[in-house]
């Protein structure tokens, strides 16, 4: 049975428990809704929660679980011989699911039965042509060990799944029968219902925590599985960045941080002091009806997808910055450089600070601003000396969310500033950045077993500490040295 | 106060009659009024600068991609010579399958080069390979497919419209000249002469490039086939999921966090929770997807499940942070009133603040769904990079075929070699803006429409 069959039937169960258990809540009260605690539909409602909610979530986590443990008892009963290592496993694993997968599309298309396809044989029949006949590709003869994984595969995937069906079915029928017989004159319905679905409110609210812990526990135990490969005093201090795939790999942070926090700080040279001003003008010197064409344009750069800035700073900036600037100069001849994308990344940050900016400015209360003025001081001296100062803890507060952003930008740098690892001070030479290896390193055929990939997941947890770090920073600051005007 | 006194020059006590007067501005007073206008500028010209450089980047998108949505095409007539599709004669479509598309492309080759003599079009050293290398790779699996679907044309002569190669196409919007085509082993300059002979015939012109928003993607060799029906497909797969994975989840995060949430510390740690979420890179979500959706859960690689997945999670915070603020905008005399006239909270919440928040929930939900469907970074990690020629089929099972995304495919374009598929990668991106500005301004005008002032 499929799912989206199971689920149709589930549905089917609570439309059914909420008309059988409404007409029975008015049945016990003698066909006279005022006699009954609840209104009529809170009786069904009520039966429609105990019937689906549990039987949806049971199919959630089997659903889960079931292709983990078939996938361990398959490894398993492959045996050492056909698995020695985890590489091995993995991809004798990736055969198995393609010749099951390949054996159900030749059921589909050429009608075996099941008893024909369990007495098959890879030693005696032609398994890969029949199997390339229904459009799977094999790249070697069939092994018969793997052949018969395959079935076993097969068959414990199909019971699994019938089970499922089963047990759904039956979860479903329970919850209804269980919420029918409670279903009186007096049960409180609205109450009990309603704490249900508080329950499930509060479900939905903790979804950001495990979000949270699973971001830290995939990266945390994949980097613990890195640093038992790889030292991790090598991998934070190490100044090479060299990957091999053959092994003897040099893997150390320094040059991709150097090359992030250059990047950031060009990046920051470029939006800080643009979007401070443009904050400053909209805020404090705009006419209204300026200030209402010029803010929303700005903000249209915020909305601009980052891949188009990474195709602006690949097609446009760098050609560009590289003929005008590092060519003339002698500084070099690369189009992708750390100019190149701190420039457009900055340009990308440029609304976030001022937009941000305009909202602290605009918090500044205007008592402060009449004083100041009334005192015989200019309008930019009051910004300068009165206003700026009351909004700096906010300002800075921006100024650390737009390098966080900057440190975690990936399409930019991806496109915009090379591949090369080395830490230079010339901004004209293509550097590299911790977010662009990430991607180079998990694009592609990867296999989870060796530094090289594993890496990635070291230097996703290094950043998300750094940009994690740059926020709480920024709001504690906030929080701190916020003046209370009120 | 004294402090400040005694660093400033003493006043004068009778300014010299006719030395000055109160209408002009003293030597300080013109540098501080100097001062200000420099600062005044200063602002003046960040906001040109943002806005200058949000035009120079809108306009190279709009120069480089416009041409992407025409496209060279060659129409003569084929004969379909049963002596090369049908050696059997059988009309049998598995014996005609046998024959690959190099018979087609040679049958395609030989009617241009048999229409140009006969219509006498002829430049000199352009023989009659050159004439078929004109013609795209693309254009005999195209053939191929069409006679295949319908036998009976085979010994017919039809109107053929084919696509013609990347490096004419090039030619016609400019990217080729002749200075380069001397230097490109793809292209003569005898081809682009011929070319100019065509256009005058009537043979060669460019048309609406309709393949360009259906078509799958082509491989490094054929740009002109390339086109973004599956990226189109595979985003709308992702964008369907998406609303429908974050906005049940948001709103009732929202109003558990909002209307039911004791002030404790459990709570707070949810709220720094999310916003802390919002501003976790979003690489750090395609490891995460990478690690759990697709290592841990098994789900396949590159399929736009994994996508929605994984964009939902990066969507939440946003929406949850939408959400909250449109229920908070609902005044307390709306809970207050339901609740005097004894509804329950869950009634006063469900019957009244959440259809009153409405509005500005769906505006805050095609917000954030417009900014998922520019996210790129993360779907790079979960193979949705990869080179997909196969339309995933209809949904529900088709969320698990491999698909790709419209920023992917702008970012796939833009790192292959050949300048053709900048035009290409750059059509993508005016295609990927039109929807986003759809849904921007429909989440305005909704805005304008819906909203209440209390």
């Amino acid at each position: 049975m499929s799912v989206s069959l199971l689920s149709l039937l589930v549905l089917a169960l609570a439309v059914a428990g909420f008309l059988i258990g409404r007409a029975r809540a008015l049945k016990a009260a003698g066909g006279d809704a005022r006699r009954l605690h609840s209104l009529p539909g809170y009786y069904g409602q009520s039966v429609v929660l105990f019937t689906a909610v549990p039987a949806f979530l049971l199919m959630a986590a089997w659903l889960i679980l079931q292709p983990i443990l078939i996938d361990g008892r398959i490894t398993a009963a492959l045996g050492p011989q056909v698995a020695p290592d985890a590489t091995a496993a993995q991809l004798a694993m990736a055969d198995v699911r393609r010749i099951a997968g390949g054996l159900d599309a030749m059921q589909a298309a050429g009608g075996f039965t099941d008893d024909q396809i369990a007495g098959m044989r890879a030693d005696l029949a032609d398994i890969r042509g029949r199997l390339a006949e229904v459009g799977v590709a094999l790249g070697a003869e069939v092994r018969p060990e793997i052949f018969e994984a395959a079935k076993s595969y097969r068959l414990q995937q199909k019971t699994g799944a019938m089970l499922m069906s089963v047990a759904v079915l039956l979860v479903a029928a329970a919850g209804m029968a269980f919420a029918l017989r409670r279903i009186d004159r007096d049960f409180r319905a609205r109450n009990v219902s309603e704490t249900f679905v508080l329950w499930l409110l509060i479900g939905a609210a903790l979804i950001a925590i495990l979000t949270t812990v699973g971001i830290v526990l995939s990266m945390l135990s994949e980097s613990i599985r890195f640093f038992g490969m790889y030292p991790a005093g090598e991998f934070f201090f190490g100044t090479v960045w060299n990957p091999q795939f053959r092994g003897g790999s040099d893997l150390g942070l320094l040059p991709l941080l150097w090359g992030t926090l250059y990047i950031t700080l060009v990046s920051m040279l470029v939006s800080v002091p643009i979007g401070l001003f443009a904050a400053i003008y909209t805020a404090e010197y705009a006419p209204q009806r300026v200030r209402n064409v010029v803010k929303p344009l700005i903000e249209v750069i915020a909305g601009i997808p980052t891949v188009v800035f990474g195709l602006f700073a690949l097609v446009t900036v760098g050609p560009f910055l590289r003929d005008w600037f590092a060519q003339p100069l002698g500084l070099g001849t690369s189009g992708s450089s750390v100019m190149t994308a701190g420039i457009v990344i900055g340009i990308l940050n440029i609304p976030f600070i001022s937009s941000l900016a305009d909202d602290i400015i605009n918090a500044v209360p205007q008592s402060l601003r009449d004083g100041s003025l009334g005192l015989g001081a200019t309008r930019s001296e009051t910004i300068r000396n009165v206003v700026l100062p009351a909004a700096l803890p906010g300002i800075v507060g921006a100024i650390l969310m737009a390098a966080s952003r900057a440190i975690g930008e990936t399409m930019i740098v991806t496109m915009g500033a090379g591949a090369a690892a080395k830490m230079d001070l010339n901004p004209f030479e293509a550097m590299t950045t911790i977010t662009v290896k990430i991607v180079s390193q998990l694009t592609g055929d990867t296999e989870f077993n060796s530094p090289e990939t594993l890496v990635a997941f070291a230097l996703g947890i290094t950043l998300f500490v750094i940009t994690l770090g740059l926020n709480v920073l920024a709001l504690w600051i906030v929080r701190k040295y916020r003046e209370q005007y009120e | 106060m004294t402090e400040v006194l005694q660093h400033q020059p003493a006043i004068p006590a009778r300014p010299a009659a006719g030395d000055r007067s109160l209408y002009a501005a003293s030597t300080k007073m013109r540098r501080r009024n100097a001062a200000e206008t420099r600062f005044r500028l200063y602002g003046v010209a960040a906001v040109a600068v943002s806005l200058l450089t949000l035009a120079i980047m809108l306009f190279t998108i709009i120069r480089d991609g416009s041409s992407a949505f025409r496209q060279a095409m060659l129409t003569f007539p084929v004969t379909i010579d049963a002596a090369i599709v049908d050696k059997t004669g059988s009309r049998d479509p598995v014996q005609m399958a046998r024959v690959t598309t190099v018979g087609y492309g040679r049958l395609l080759g030989n009617s241009l080069a048999a229409h140009l003599a006969e219509r006498g079009i002829a430049v000199e050293g352009v023989d009659d390979g050159d004439i078929a290398n004109m013609i795209s790779k693309d254009a005999p699996a195209r053939l191929r497919d069409r006679v295949l679907a319908d036998p009976s044309l085979v010994g017919q002569t039809i109107e053929l419209t084919v696509l013609a190669a990347g490096r004419i196409d090039g030619y016609i919007k400019g990217r080729v000249t002749r200075e380069t085509a001397e230097r490109d082993s793809n292209v003569t300059p005898g081809q682009l002469e011929m070319a100019d002979r065509l256009i005058e015939a009537g043979i060669l012109e460019t048309r609406f490039n309709t393949a360009f928003l259906t078509a799958p993607d082509a491989s490094d060799q054929r740009p002109e086939a390339a086109g973004l029906g599956i990226a189109i497909i595979g985003s709308a797969y992702m964008m369907v999921m998406v609303l429908i994975f974050t906005l049940p989840v948001g709103v009732a995060a929202s109003i558990y966090l909002e209307e039911f949430a004791p002030k404790n510390r459990f709570t707070d740690l949810i709220e720094v929770n999310i916003s802390n979420l919002a501003a976790v890179p979003s690489i750090v979500f395609g490891i995460l997807g990478l690690a759990i959706f697709i290592n841990f859960a098994g789900l396949p690689q590159s399929s736009s499940l994994v996508g929605a997945l994984v964009i939902s999670l990066m969507t939440l915070p946003t929406i949850i942070i939408a959400t909250r603020a449109a229920i908070r905008a609902v005044p307390p005399s709306i809970r207050d009133a339901a609740l005097g006239v004894g509804a329950s909270k869950m009634q006063a919440v469900f019957h009244h603040v959440l259809p009153l928040a409405m509005p500005g929930i769906l505006t805050g939900t095609i917000l954030g769904l417009a900014s998922a469907l520019g996210e790129t970074a993360p779907l790079l990690l979960i193979g949705m990079v990869a080179f997909v020629t196969n339309y995933p089929s209809a949904p529900p099972e088709g969320v698990l075929d491999p698909a790709t995304a419209l920023p992917v495919q702008v970012y796939s374009w833009a790192s292959r070699a050949d300048p053709a598929f900048l035009e290409r990668s750059s059509g993508a991106i005016i295609v990927l803006l039109v929807f986003l500005v759809i849904m921007n301004v429909t989440a305005i005008v909704m805005r304008r429409r819906f909203e209440r002032r209390w």
